[in-house]
């Protein structure tokens, strides 16, 4: 009998030698994500009424970046409360305003091929860039994990995305995400589970294959896959971290899946998803033109290293247009320190970037950077639901962090093919 | 369980998402405060009108988005106790029933107007549109999700389990 990925690691967190889609099986979790709005301040009520402690203190990783840095008493309490809980929990992988959780996460190692995750947001697919089963659920979700180190789950089924050829210079993983979103809807993942295969994402770095998983949130799966490579052992050897044997860890050559969809990355262009969702993309000719107050590069999926560089690319020699903000918030500390250590920072800055803090900030409206009534803002985040940003009126453009850099440029959205030329590789 | 919802609907399009149910800019504050907003971007009298017991029946990925579970709770706190949606987003199903929220999916629920009566049987997912005196049917839950829908959700169920292996302890 032949498996996919998804379900031989299903079978083998359930304890049994294979699963079928739509049968409901209980998985042992190795590893419960959660981060200072969905965790502590949540589950520890529940806790508290169930008078019982967490299962297995070192299989939980708490992160503080929702609410990072405090702007008021509120938000101060919130994370004040996250540390207490993990001290008073004995959470040892506790990260302070180190960066927002699905980037901190493979950063410091916890991620692995074949592993079984949950997470307390709905970005958790992110971590099916590594392979692994990593999928969102709610507090109260979360705290019935804390309690048993089980969870539940209806085995589903995978859907098939294979992407060939080659990205033109420009073109990104957030442009073939935002394509897949405007031809799938937000409800073509049915919570089923999609698995990248294909030339492109062999060839894409582990940040790219990041972001494609982190946004398989928007196409309404469960989580996206991809299988582990040479890519895949690579990064999780430089962190410190054994990444085991991935041969097991890999779709059976004729598994079954429910349907397969193909993309040709040779002809993909800049895509941009008009508001209020990130259904609405098309290519950014289509889009151009549209006047932005503010550009965000920010967020787990948008403002990682390579984002920082994609956007330093376009931003060299040019100024931020009057009309426009930049505003850049790197996805991690270490994110931070790279980009200073290698000078993409100073690129940002003197183009007039203004930097920001590493967490959530404005991406979900929490933090600082958020929009006024009617504004517009082009983001390299991951959602531009109604309101989400900040005023109910205010609108949002999600786009690569080239097309952003782009447009900040011009103060309209642009295509960012524009800026891109020869001698101005990264 | 055999139980029976009846109430009023407020009826819904595709897409609702969870930041239209539990707006970010009130994630801080109160239950209350962020139930007063729930939904008002779409139906600015939502939160001010709808009343104890009453149901919501919408389209297609009914809370898609955030993990945020407020996007659940806050309906339940207004008083909803029972979802009938085309579809759900996959966490804020989860959530829902995690919460004692009947959450149940149908493709018949097309003639059903803002205001008209239903009623719901979810062990049998009958679904009774009262004004037109017609029957339709909803799509079952397994039956571990239904019982636990019917302890009241995951913490009521859990306080079961945990008291039934403190039994056994002793
Ligand atoms: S940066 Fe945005 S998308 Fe990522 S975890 Fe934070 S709020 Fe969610």
């Amino acid at each position: 009998m032949s498996a996919t990925l998804a379900e031989k690691i299903i079978a083998r967190a359930a304890g049994i030698d294979r699963v079928s889609p739509g049968e409901i099986v209980t998985c042992a979790v190795d590893l419960a994500m959660m981060h200072d709005s969905g965790g502590p301040r949540r589950v520890k009520p529940i806790l508290e009424q169930l008078q019982t402690k967490v299962w297995s203190p070192d299989k939980v990783v708490v992160v503080t970046d929702h609410y990072v840095p405090a702007v008021d008493a509120d938000s101060a309490a919130i994370l004040d409360l996250a540390r207490k809980w993990a001290s008073q929990n004995n959470i040892e992988h506790f990260y302070d305003m180190q960066g927002i959780c699905h980037v901190v996460l493979p950063e410091r190692g916890h991620l692995r091929p074949g592993m079984f995750v949950v997470g307390g947001d709905s970005h958790s697919p992110t971590g099916g860039a590594f392979g692994c089963f990593m999928f969102g659920i709610g507090a109260t979700d979360m705290a019935g994990v804390l309690v048993t180190g089980e969870t539940w789950i209806r085995v589903p089924e995978t859907i098939r995305i294979d992407i060939n050829g080659a990205l033109g210079d420009g073109v990104v993983a957030k442009d073939i995400i935002l394509h897949l979103c405007a031809r799938l809807g937000m409800g073509g993942g049915d919570y089923q589970v999609i698995e990248y295969t294909g030339e492109t994402i062999a060839s894409l770095s582990m940040q790219e294959r990041m972001t494609l998983t982190n946004m398989t949130a928007e196409l309404g799966a469960m989580t996206g896959l991809i299988a582990a490579d040479n890519t895949t052992t690579d990064y999780i050897r430089n962190t410190g971290s054994d990444p085991g044997d991935i041969k097991r860890w890999q779709g059976d050559q004729n598994a079954v899946y429910r349907e397969t969809h193909r993309v040709n990355a040779d002809k993909l262009e800049p895509h941009v998803a008009a508001p209020h969702s990130p259904a609405n993309s098309a290519p950014v000719s289509e889009i151009s033109g549209e006047p932005v107050q503010q550009a965000y590069i920010g967020a787990c999926t948008g403002a990682k290293l390579e984002d920082l560089k994609m956007a330093a690319r376009v931003l060299k020699d040019n100024q931020v247009a009057r009309t426009t903000r930049l505003l850049i918030a790197p996805a991690s500390t270490r994110t931070t320190a790279a980009a200073a250590a290698d000078g993409t920072l100073a690129t940002l800055t003197e183009a007039g970037a203004i930097l920001m803090p590493s967490g959530c900030g404005a991406c979900a409206g929490y933090g600082a950077g958020v929009l006024a009534e009617n504004e517009t803002c082009i983001s390299s985040t991951a959602r531009n639901f109604k309101g989400r940003m900040g005023a109910a009126s205010s609108n949002v453009y999600l786009g690569s962090p080239y097309t952003v850099a782009a447009s900040a440029i011009t103060g309209r959205i642009s295509d960012p093919r524009e800026f891109l030329n020869e001698d101005k590789q990264s | 369980m055999s139980s029976t919802i009846t109430g009023k609907v407020w009826v819904f399009g595709d897409d609702i998402d969870t930041d239209v149910l539990a707006p970010g800019l009130y994630m801080k504050g109160s239950l209350e405060l962020l139930a007063s907003h729930c939904l008002e971007s779409v139906d600015s009298d939502f939160a001010s009108s709808v009343a104890e017991g009453e149901i919501v029946i919408a389209g297609e990925n009914f809370g898609i988005g955030s993990s945020r579970e407020q996007a659940a709770q806050v309906l339940k706190h207004l008083g909803i106790k029972a979802i009938i949606a085309k579809s759900f987003g996959g966490i804020f199903f989860r959530n829902a029933l995690n919460y004692g929220l009947v959450a149940l999916t149908s493709d018949e629920l097309g003639q059903i107007k803002p205001g008209d009566r239903v009623s719901i049987k979810a062990a049998t997912g009958e679904l009774i549109h009262i004004d037109e005196n017609t029957q339709l049917n909803c799509d079952l839950l397994p039956p571990g999700l239904l019982n636990m829908v019917e302890a009241g959700g995951l913490v009521p169920h859990l306080q079961q389990i945990l008291s039934q292996q403190a039994e056994k302890g002793k």
